[in-house]
């Protein structure tokens, strides 16, 4: 590690690691409910497990960010963080904030928790994502406005790389597209309308140069290519997400009372979106192909062939398959957005936080790479993860092509729960699936309980065996 | 100034690749990928959609659509031009006629916000019909490829001007004209797609 400051991220990545947990037990549960809809009533309600599931993925992955930007940053900056104190500060506040947030969702009703928090004040609660009381939203305000001012006093006083300049802008961007959750207006069409903006326009526009920077950087790092190709290409792809997530998102104004316009806007330009995901497979495998040493932390390069993988199948193929409006017109609110979902989180953004842990971790732990047998554990979370995630994807993907051809596109509509007990079976191996990807995350935990660091000569020696 | 040892090598290089910064190249062709998508599903809308189409497609004003076109070809023109300039190494004439060039890209965007301004006169919006959803959204879409290829020409004027660029190493200037062309060879398909044939 070059510059002390870069260990406040080390907090950050351990609490995500935490809420990385319980989102995959909230996960678990809500699955179950799909098989059991009465098992866990009245303890625990369907909708809350799914609000705190989804929720509690935001949140870690907002953590995990954060802890990338504040290891990266500084390092492209070549000076230290503008001030250390402040990034653990917002840390704890986002942290406590975060877990009193969590645990009011799981034990108070939600009128109860609005009523306890004021929402009476300044209504905007109740919305799928903004589900946080108001006090909670403004803390986040608070908190990334604290994030943002550390990190561009940083590059401002620093040297100004495409990456560290791509990742706080950003980073600007969640903070911006954060204000519409105050807006909470009385006409359903314009709320629906500027919701999307929120934590839809993040992940299809601005977070999507979380990634290109992140791959940017860590290909930076392990493979010895210069910094004037990784640069061009980040600004490639950085562009064609940009633009064609900022119209694309026009696929969310289908059918909610939006012009018809829209259906063609947004059809052609998602059509568009799997192109910088392409693009990101290109730049990494190539750059892979074309390295000029032998970096000996193989996981982190694992994990991030595996991103740009996964991020194509999910966010790009997957997205693709149900983004045109006349499929839409069927496919709306299906399973099959589900599979997207998780398909395109997993493999967009999961995969390239874990890849700046796996990268970041050893490090700021005073080593290049860690053991062999620590990343022997971590590749084999790494496949059991992305497997059961895989198969996550194709079950719910099922289920919702049967909603499809049971209750929509069909001559004689079968009633919805009628359906539902159709799609039992997929809702099985959605959930022993989800067992496979928790089991995947607790292999991939237990490779950071394995002592001691990389050993080159222990390492000479298998690559001589094994020639 | 090239001595003439350079020249053959100069000369070789130039015809062996493609002129300025490769990754360009790359957005050139998601840009035109991004178009053509466009222009596939405006031809195929019209197909389907005949009547509505040959109707509002006799509203534009064709001629102003010529006048259009002039103009960003003589920008072209102009473009070349500078690049002929740098490549001898004379960056005054470069910078000169990448003003001209930014000049006559002016004058497009005035040109089409008098013809925005015409349509909202006449209430014409993105919802009236089909093919007006089309015209006013490609029409937009390129005029901010327009502005965006007058900010680069601005860029690379600014730096022609300050002295980085010479005969020998001028690729800025062949990468800002490789996207005017683009944005120019664009415009000549739109004009023929949505003005000209009925």
């Amino acid at each position: 590690m070059q510059f002390k400051s870069q260990a406040v991220a080390k907090p950050y990545f351990i609490a995500a690691l935490g809420l990385f947990i319980g989102q995959i037990i909230l996960g678990l549960l809500a699955g179950f409910e799909y098989i059991n809809g009465t098992a866990l009533f009245p303890y625990l309600h369907f909708n809350m497990a799914r609000m705190s599931h989804t929720n509690l993925l935001v949140v870690w992955l907002l953590m995990s960010f954060m802890g990338a930007a504040y290891f990266v940053v500084p390092d492209e900056a070549q000076t230290e963080l503008y001030s250390p104190k402040l990034a653990l500060a917002t840390f704890w506040i986002f942290l406590i904030a975060g877990a009193l947030t969590i645990l009011g969702y799981l034990t108070m009703s939600y009128s109860h928790l609005a009523a306890a928090t004021y929402n009476a004040l300044w209504p905007t609660m109740g919305r799928g994502y903004l589900e946080q009381p108001l006090p909670t939203k403004i803390g986040i305000v608070l908190v990334m406005l604290a994030f943002l001012f550390n990190l561009t006093m940083t590059i401002i006083r620093g040297r100004k790389t495409t990456i560290g300049v791509l990742l706080v802008a950003s980073m600007w961007g969640v903070a911006l597209l954060y204000l519409p959750a105050f807006y909470f207006p009385v006409d359903t069409v314009k709320d629906s309308y500027s919701w999307w903006w929120i934590v839809h326009g993040w992940v299809e526009g601005d977070w999507e140069l979380v990634p290109a920077s992140l791959v940017g950087y860590i290909m930076l790092k392990t493979t010895g290519v210069d910094r004037e190709v990784v640069d061009k290409w980040i600004y490639i792809i950085g562009a064609m997400a940009f633009m064609s997530g900022f119209l694309g998102i026009g696929h969310h104004y289908y059918y909610i009372g939006a012009p018809a316009y829209w259906l063609w806007i947004g059809s052609i330009f998602s059509a568009l979106e799997p192109v910088p995901f392409l693009l990101l497979i290109v730049f990494a495998f190539t750059t892979i192909r074309n390295r000029r040493r032998d970096h000996p932390n193989k996981a982190a390069l694992l994990w991030v062939q595996g991103e740009t993988i996964m991020a194509f199948l999910g966010a790009g193929v997957l997205g693709f398959i149900i983004t045109l409006a006349p499929v839409q017109y069927y496919a709306h609110g299906t399973n099959l957005t589900a599979a997207h979902g998780h398909l395109a989180f997993f493999g967009a953004y999961v995969m390239i936080s874990l890849a700046t842990i796996s990268y970041a971790m050893p490090i700021l732990r005073g080593r290049e790479a860690n053991s062999i047998a620590a990343q022997r554990w971590e590749m084999t979370g790494f496949w059991v993860m992305c497997v059961s995630m895989l198969v996550i994807a194709s079950a719910l993907a099922a289920a919702g092509l049967v909603t499809i051809f049971l209750q929509r596109y069909t001559a004689n509509p079968l009633p919805f729960m009628e359906v539902q007990q159709k799609e039992a079976v997929f809702f099985w191996i959605r959930e022993i699936a989800g067992l496979g990807f928790f089991t995947g995350l607790l292999i991939y935990l237990r490779s950071f309980f394995v002592k001691g660091g990389y050993n080159y000569a222990a390492y000479a020696q298998q690559a001589m065996s094994t020639r | 100034m090239l001595s003439s040892e350079d020249m053959p090598r100069q000369v070789k290089s130039r015809h062996a690749a493609l002129p300025g910064d490769f990754a360009i190249w790359i957005f050139i062709f998601a840009e035109l990928a991004m178009f053509g998508v466009f222009f596939m599903v405006f031809a195929i809308t019209r197909t389907l959609d005949y009547r509505v189409f040959e109707a509002s497609q006799r509203t534009l004003d064709r001629s102003l659509g010529a006048i259009d076109t002039a103009v960003l070809i003589t920008g072209s023109y102009a473009v070349v031009r500078a690049v002929y300039a740098i490549r001898r190494g004379v960056a005054r004439a470069c910078t000169r006629w990448l003003a001209v060039a930014i000049g006559l890209g002016g004058t497009f965007l005035f040109l089409k916000m008098y013809e925005f301004h015409q349509d909202a006169l006449q209430g014409i919006t993105l919802s009236t019909n089909t093919f007006y959803m089309f015209y006013l959204s490609l029409m937009f879409l390129h005029f901010m490829h327009v502005l965006m290829a007058m900010i680069i020409l601005g860029v690379v004027a600014w730096k022609a001007h300050a002295g980085y660029y010479s005969a020998i190493d001028h690729a800025g200037v062949e990468t800002a004209a490789s996207f005017w062309h683009m944005v120019d060879l664009i415009w000549i398909i739109l004009f023929i797609l949505v003005y000209v044939l009925h």
